[in-house]
């Protein structure tokens, strides 16, 4: 009679021995560093945009070219765009990997998931440091910049 | 992660698998009960939150096309329904942050696993505190001016 060994609960699926970086401890590790000062930062997001002031109320283009004027904020916000973006995007992954039973969809899904982190960590990045709070506008929109821009 | 067991603390004061009748599993930290539903909650959230913020940046990026188009989205963001969104997205939001805090504080702190159910109702009592503090102040902005 031939006997069934069970493999032990912590035995990985794949090969036994693996070589090189192991990618998804990094990324165990990432989720939690990032975690923690995504806090802080989408805290304060929140608190300038919402509680300060009017509120979501007071938010306009001039709103944002006086945040934008501020290299603080520029860095505030473009570091809060890469790790929200990385830390959503790899749980996103986690969540693919635990539902998507076939490789061609977990493929596609994963494909579309890491294609929108890129394009949007590229535009946003873009967004921030080519912002101009004072764009050349046409005299009956000039009201809507930020009052330090000078008269047209 | 995926399913996780509990250190021996917590398993000492549940009856042993073969000495109980009941049919869920002892000491297991993401399977029924508190451990669970945090979890649910925690991968919901994230992936609201995942979905708002591709939207967000997008409409973000208007700035860069004229201040007239990037007033015309961002005073969708004023209506009272969207207000009303906008506190379920913080509430989201607050519910994944304050949870995550205490997922790290299972895998890092020895006594994190003894005590992630109180750490669970931690969590729900923060929330609380946090939205009380933000929601009135919130709605006054979006339903008055
Ligand atoms: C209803 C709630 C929110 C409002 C009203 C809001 C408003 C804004 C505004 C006005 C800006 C322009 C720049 C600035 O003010 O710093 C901005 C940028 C940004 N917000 Fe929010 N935000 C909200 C929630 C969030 C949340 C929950 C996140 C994170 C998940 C987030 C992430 C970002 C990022 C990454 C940027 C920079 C975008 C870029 O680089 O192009 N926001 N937001
Ligand atoms: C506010 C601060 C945040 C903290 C403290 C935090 C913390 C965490 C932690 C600790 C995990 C668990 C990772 C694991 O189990 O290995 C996680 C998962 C996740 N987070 Fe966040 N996070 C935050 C913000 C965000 C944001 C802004 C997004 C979306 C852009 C997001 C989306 C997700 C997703 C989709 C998962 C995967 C959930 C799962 O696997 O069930 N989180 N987060």
């Amino acid at each position: 009679m031939t006997s069934t060994t069970i493999d032990s609960p912590r035995t990985p699926a794949g090969s036994a021995k693996r070589r090189g970086v192991n990618w998804e401890k990094w990324g165990w590790v990432y989720m939690r560093v990032s975690g923690v000062v995504l806090l802080v930062l989408i805290f304060g997001h929140l608190f300038v945009n919402l509680m300060v002031g009017e509120g979501v109320k007071a938010i306009d283009f001039a709103f944002v070219g006086g945040k934008w004027s501020d290299p603080f904020w520029k860095v505030w916000d473009t570091l809060m765009l890469w790790l929200a973006m990385i830390h959503g995007g790899n749980g996103m992954r986690t969540i693919v990997n635990d539902y998507a039973r076939t490789p061609v969809l977990r493929k596609v899904l994963k494909g579309a998931i890491l294609a929108s982190v890129v394009v949007l960590i590229v535009l946003g990045t873009l967004v921030v440091f080519t912002f101009d709070p004072c764009p050349a506008v046409s005299a009956d929109q000039a009201h809507l910049l930020p009052s330090f821009c000078p008269a047209p | 992660m995926s399913v996780k067991t509990v250190g021996t603390p917590e398993q000492s004061r549940e009856p042993e698998l073969s000495t109980t009748t009941s049919r869920r599993p002892a000491g297991t930290l993401y399977r029924g009960r508190e451990g669970m539903w945090s979890w649910v909650l925690h991968r919901i959230t994230g992936v609201a939150i995942f979905f708002f913020l591709l939207v967000h940046v997008l409409d973000t990026a208007l700035v860069r096309v004229s201040p007239e188009a990037y007033n015309a989205v961002i005073g969708t963001y004023q209506t009272p329904v969207m207000g009303l969104g906008e506190v379920a997205l913080v509430g989201a939001i607050v519910f994944h942050a304050f949870n995550g805090i205490r997922i790290i504080l299972i895998d890092f702190w020895s006594k994190g696993t003894v005590y992630q159910r109180a750490m669970f109702y931690v969590v729900i009592g923060l929330w609380v505190i946090t939205m009380i503090g933000f929601v009135p102040r919130h709605l006054i902005n979006v339903f008055s001016h």
